[in-house]
């Protein structure tokens, strides 16, 4: 297994994405590829936002929103602040009751998204501020990502009856595995809590990602963190997508970030989506550059990634 | 044949009596609005307050000069408070601050029986307890003072969170501690102010709930009384604590007297917290409340 | 706790520790122990650690604050007593679970406010638990099986025809249950339901999106805190106090409980513990202490008032300096003493009980 070693010899390293598939491919043995959005043989996107509105008093939050999303397709949702991007991921996962519209979640429609069963639905998100539980170790956290699964009683988990532990040594598998991928392997121990940002919010990665969701909504994932903790992070949504086939949202500011790692991107403003396409499509857009981007030459590619 | 007097009369008081319960709640109010603890200690301010008064009075200070002194002391306990609870724990979450206002309050009123002694004091105030007659309905003529006395202090803060500058300031930290700050207001001299506005509620209060029940240990147990009124009124409404306490007091004379000998009586201790859980299953923001902090 | 690359050793210093414990209450204490030892200071101390055991898991873990406590010490007491005495040749041991089992319905009932409610407003749901519960008992003399003075001889503690009665007795009858049961607790703790406590109470929303059942989870906790602190009543009146009556389970006692988790240290199955024998033992110490310093002028009224003083202001102090209580205080202890060999944020350590110095928040 090359690439687990090459884990556990240089820890410290930034894996290259190839690296890191060859290393989840061998501790998981799954060979799901990611399918090009493009050529989507799939009639059904595995999101599908109609025509959502939402208002807070007088405030116009979401106008008329229409979304797709495709099996294997990351699309990113920028715009600036305040455009409505946070209340779309909260109205898809039902936190909030949208005025008028609905969401599809892999074809079934809802008016009003029952958060309780994301997880049966494939869906798992990330919270903008940070929403471990802070009083667990980071394994412990990235185990919870799993608790839609659980079938056993408390009974039978104090009193140690044989589903419910090998349920449990089932999940913390699962979630060992994810924990290497990660570079969690250090810190798996410890309260999260008490862990650096950066570290943190992968661990808010982990938990989304150990139950293999289909569709994964990340809200601001890279906030506050250094150049080279967003190339990692980076090449982890990309090899999940690659591995898993997951579908990914993706809010962001980084423009740099979202035009290397999207395949399309949506743009917010005041509520509405003024376009909605490519990477290139969009930045070559003269109601984006009014909008939000400014002028296109001196948008900063962050590198390339 | 339904008797209307003897339901007005259990009525009035027990409106009378929840007046009583509003000026507790008015301590409360007052701390939680421009602060955001919610002071479990007010109850045993009342006790100290009312002890040391009482103390006073009965080594012959006269009347004025005991509630001025008693007045002094409960400034400095005011400003000692903000000083060595309230400023180290800033940060912390409010359930943490009425943790430590859990434990203030067995401080003070440790305090207050080690210097005062634990016997019971009469409070004498002047005024009689003798009952007069409104078309035909028996109102007491103490709990009448009392309400009186209440009514007007609620009213005096009223008017002055809304019309004078401080009070603009108290209701500005209320909002947003950090946009208070940034527009210049000092926290600490108004948390200062605060407590000792509630110290100065809680020896009115003091007095004249030991004037009704007799000066003892068992004063600070009104806290508890005070809690429900707040979830009815909202914790942050002056005319929330009003009436709450109002209502409270009505529901509670009424439902021991008509529903009470069902149950052979005492059903008083609870009433309240039954109504004040019903109140908040169905509407949690109370009556008049606004901030819907800590709500599922 | 194992992740795939190592697994914790069968020999820990944690497990030691409590090995060396139980060796030394169950064969030295009994031995070596005055009457006075049990009857008031371990005994108590026993009730009082799996009372706050109880409360922990509701407050400390799940998040869910609770100010009425003392309301199920009493129901399990008077449950305890009413059904040994109601249902002829039950064995006492299953009077003290239906007990639990009572005190823990009662308790889902008066949690389920927490579905809507946090904080404050939970609070004041508790207390309304706390004062009917006190009132009905006392009211309704069917509870005290009608007897006049309302306050009851506990008939002893027998377990399969054995009566334990005597000071050592009851220390061995009541260490046996809390011991029991404090086991149980610890595999709850390190499950997937104790996880939902603290997730639950860490982070509402998150825990609902990934699919944790809130409501189940919050009544969970309701249910087996009031179990367990219903057992925890039933020590207190036939262990300790040898009546069942109503008095000691007022508000004063809900608070008791509530500091011994706060002084010993919140979401920390230790600081339950470390927080009883503090309580127990710091009004004996202040007597003693107040006597010699202050002689006659020091008598029972001084006593409580300073004691009331003295818990007041630790509660404080503990809130601002050491808000993780007794039990990170023992660990900074335990630190110094024994300082760390694995390097700041590396090194494959196992997890002890006892080295935990950059952690700050939060425990298992």
């Amino acid at each position: 297994m090359p690439g687990a070693s090459a884990l556990r010899q240089r820890p410290d390293a930034v894996l290259t994405p190839r690296d890191a598939t060859a290393a989840l491919k061998a501790a998981i043995g799954t060979g799901v590829r990611a399918q090009d959005p493009s050529a989507s043989t799939a009639a059904t996107p595995v999101l599908a936002i109609e025509h959502v509105s939402l208002a807070f008093g007088g405030v116009t939050a979401l106008a008329d929103i229409n979304l797709d999303v495709w099996p294997g397709e990351i699309h990113a949702v920028i715009g600036p602040n305040g455009a409505g991007k946070s209340s779309l991921l909260n109205v898809v996962t039902g936190l909030y009751q949208p005025d008028r519209g609905r969401v599809r979640h892999g074809g079934r429609p809802f008016a009003h998204v029952p958060t309780a069963r994301l997880a049966r639905l494939g869906v798992a998100r990330t919270f903008q501020n940070l929403s471990l539980f802070k009083g667990l170790t980071v394994l412990d956290n990235i185990v919870m990502g799993l608790s839609a699964e659980v079938r056993s009683s408390f009974l039978g988990q104090i009193f140690g009856v044989p589903a419910a532990a090998r349920e449990e040594r089932r999940h913390r598998a699962a979630a060992g595995e994810i924990v290497e991928f990660l570079h969690l392997t250090e810190v798996a121990d410890r309260t999260a809590g008490g862990l650096p940002y950066g570290i943190q919010k992968r661990v808010e990665l982990g938990r989304a990602l150990v139950a293999k969701p289909k569709l994964l909504l990340l809200d601001e994932p890279m906030a506050g963190m250094t150049l080279t903790e967003k190339r990692e992070l980076t090449g982890f949504i990309r090899t999940a997508r690659d591995t898993y086939g997951t579908s990914i949202v993706l809010i962001e500011h980084d423009i740099g970030v979202v035009m290397g790692l999207s395949d399309r991107v949506a743009v917010l403003d005041y509520g509405r989506k003024i376009a909605d396409g490519t990477p290139d499509e969009v930045q070559a857009d003269q109601a984006v550059i009014d909008a939000y981007l400014g002028v296109a030459h001196d948008v900063d590619v962050g590198g390339g990634i | 044949m339904f008797d209307y007097q003897f339901f007005l009369e259990v009525l009035i008081g027990g409106l009378l009596s929840g007046i009583m319960y509003s000026l507790v709640a008015l301590g409360f109010v007052l701390i939680y609005k421009t602060s955001g603890v919610l002071n479990f200690a007010q109850g045993s301010m009342l006790l100290f307050a009312a002890l040391t008064f009482v103390s006073l009075v009965e080594r012959g200070v006269p009347f004025w000069g005991a509630f001025a002194a008693t007045l002094g002391v409960m400034v400095l306990l005011g400003v000692a408070v903000e000083r060595t609870i309230l400023r180290p724990l800033v940060n912390q979450p409010p359930i943490t601050l009425f943790m430590a206002t859990l434990g203030l309050s067995y401080v003070i009123e440790g305090v207050a029986q080690l210097l005062w002694g634990t016997q019971v004091h009469g409070l004498d105030l002047g005024i009689e307890d003798s009952p007069f007659e409104v078309y035909g309905v028996l109102i007491s003529q103490f709990d009448l003072f009392a309400a009186a006395v209440a009514g007007s202090l609620v009213a005096a803060f009223s008017l002055f969170f809304r019309y004078t500058r401080i009070g603009l300031a108290f209701r500005a930290v209320a909002d947003d501690q950090y946009a208070a700050l940034a527009v210049g207001l000092r926290l600490p001299r108004v948390w200062a102010i605060v407590w000792t506005a509630a110290g100065v509620v809680a020896l009115v209060a003091g007095l004249l709930w030991g004037a009704r029940l007799g000066v003892q240990f068992s004063l600070s147990l009104v806290v508890l009384k005070a809690l429900p009124v707040l979830v009815l009124g909202g914790f942050d409404s002056i005319a929330g604590a009003i009436v709450g306490g109002l209502l409270i007091g009505a529901i509670e004379k009424l439902s021991e007297v008509y529903i009470g000998p069902y149950f052979g009586g005492g059903i008083e201790g609870w009433a309240a917290y039954v109504v004040a859980l019903g109140f908040l299953l169905i509407r949690p923001a109370g009556l008049f409340g606004q901030k819907l902090v800590e709500r599922a | 706790m194992a992740t795939p690359v190592r697994n914790t050793p069968l020999v820990t210093p944690e497990r030691l520790g409590v090995l060396l414990l139980l060796i030394v209450a169950y064969g030295v204490i009994p031995v070596i122990g005055t009457g006075y030892l049990f009857d008031a200071i371990l005994t108590p101390f026993l009730a009082l650690s799996l009372a706050a055991v109880g409360l922990n898991i509701l407050t400390g873990y799940a998040g869910q604050v609770s100010l009425g406590s003392a309301a199920f010490l009493a129901v399990g007491a008077f449950a305890a007593f009413n059904f040994n005495l109601r249902v002829p040749g039950l064995p006492f041991v299953v009077s003290i679970v239906l007990a639990g089992l009572t005190a823990a319905a009662i308790g889902i009932v008066f949690g389920l406010p927490s579905l809507r409610l946090r904080g404050f407003y939970l609070a004041v749901s508790t207390l309304a638990a706390q004062f009917f519960v006190q009132w009905a008992l006392t009211k309704f003399s069917w509870f005290s099986n009608d007897n006049p003075s309302g306050v009851i001889d506990a008939p002893p503690l027998t377990l399969a025809g054995f009566a334990f009665t005597g000071p050592i007795g009851r220390y061995l009858f009541s260490l046996t249950i809390v011991v029991v049961i404090t086991f149980a607790v610890t595999r709850l703790i390190r499950s997937q339901t104790g996880r939902n406590f603290v997730a639950v109470r860490d982070h509402e929303t998150a825990a609902r999106v990934i699919g944790v059942p809130v409501l189940g989870t919050k009544l969970v906790a309701f249910g087996i805190s009031s179990f367990i602190i219903g057992v925890a009543g039933v020590l207190w009146a036939f262990a300790y106090l040898r009546t069942v009556e109503t008095g000691g389970f007022n508000i004063d006692r809900s608070f008791q409980i509530l500091f011994i988790i706060i002084i010993g240290g919140l979401a920390s199955l230790r600081g339950a513990f470390l927080g009883a024998a503090f309580i127990v033992v710091f009004p004996l110490i202040l007597s003693r202490t107040g006597a010699a310093l202050f002689g006659g002028v020091f008598d029972s009224g001084v006593l409580e008032m300073s004691q009331r003083i003295g818990i007041g202001a630790l509660i404080i102090l503990f809130l601002i300096l050491e808000p993780r209580g007794l039990s990170a205080l023992v660990d900074r202890v335990w630190d110094w003493v024994r300082p760390r060999r694995a390097a700041a944020l590396g090194g494959a350590t196992p997890r002890s009980f006892f080295i935990r110095k950059l952690q700050p928040k939060g425990r298992t």
